[in-house]
């Protein structure tokens, strides 16, 4: 795995919100509610990353449930390693905007 | 007081765009896509605005038919390849796509689709061309060549993407 790929905020957003287990709504509500309305995940976008995930094993979907055709995934050990090292590299992102901003902010 | 009409329009494929934009348009104007048909709009009265309209090239996949009626959306239906959505406004703004990459994948496949009808009718129009009389493979080099001026279309709006695409997401 690379160590220093950027995810891009769809991807971020999805695996921090399948820290616990979801549904693709409930996918799309919880990045709602993080980012604070900010960020409406759409539809195409968002199964089109989750099948692109669960190829990369950063994600996999739980048994369905008979009755229920509402399909749930949740986080992978690679895929929670690769949330730690985005979240090492958002943080100095930070630290770096802030150390030579400082007379700005 | 009419409660349906069907409207008659052809739209080119490069301006899938611009027909999405219509039928908000007329969603605005209190008449919601119903069904569709090839070259075929049918519409039923709605409160203005009540609806919002959303398409989409994508393989025939139940699957994800069911994904998108999951999230508050209708299915209203197809043709060939284009899938058409409707989604209630209150339930919040509806767009079937919300960041550049998908936007980007969501021009890759209509290229592939474009480029593997454009080889297709290039074949048939060339074998045509040179065993059958009366010569009809012309047909074939003519929607060839159509469908390659579309590729050009497709292959444009994908370059402002990845422009843009290197600046920011």
């Amino acid at each position: 795995m690379q160590e220093n790929i950027a995810l891009t905020e769809t991807t971020y957003y999805i695996l921090l919100s399948l820290y616990t287990p979801q549904h693709g709504y409930g996918i799309m509500q919880r990045t709602e509610e993080l980012s604070d309305g900010r960020i409406r995940l759409a539809a195409g976008t968002l199964y089109g990353a989750l099948n692109t995930l669960c190829d990369k094993k950063w994600i996999t979907p739980l048994p369905v449930e008979t009755g229920s055709r509402k399909k749930e995934y949740k986080l992978t050990q690679q895929g929670l390693t690769v949330l730690k090292h985005e979240l090492k590299r958002l943080q100095q992102l930070v630290m770096n905007g802030e150390t030579v901003l400082k007379e700005e902010l | 007081m009419n409660t349906h009409k069907t409207v008659h329009r052809l739209v080119w494929v490069w301006n899938f765009d611009k027909e999405e934009r219509w039928l908000n348009e007329m969603a605005e104007e209190g008449w919601v896509l119903e069904s569709v048909g090839f070259g075929t709009y049918h519409f039923a009265a709605c409160e203005p605005g009540e609806y919002s309209i959303g398409m989409e090239m994508h393989a025939c996949d139940h699957d994800y038919i069911d994904f998108v009626k999951d999230t508050g959306a209708e299915y209203v239906g197809r043709v060939h390849r284009w899938i058409y959505f409707r989604k209630k406004t209150i339930q919040g703004n509806f767009n079937i796509f919300s960041d550049i990459d998908s936007r980007i994948n969501h021009l890759d496949n209509i290229g592939k689709m474009l480029f593997t009808l454009g080889m297709a009718n290039l074949c048939i129009g060339l074998a045509n061309s040179f065993h059958t009389t009366p010569n009809i493979g012309w047909i074939n080099l003519l929607i060839c060549a159509l469908v390659m001026y579309a590729l050009g279309h497709i292959h444009e709006k994908k370059e402002i993407l990845k422009r843009d695409r290197l600046l920011h997401e």
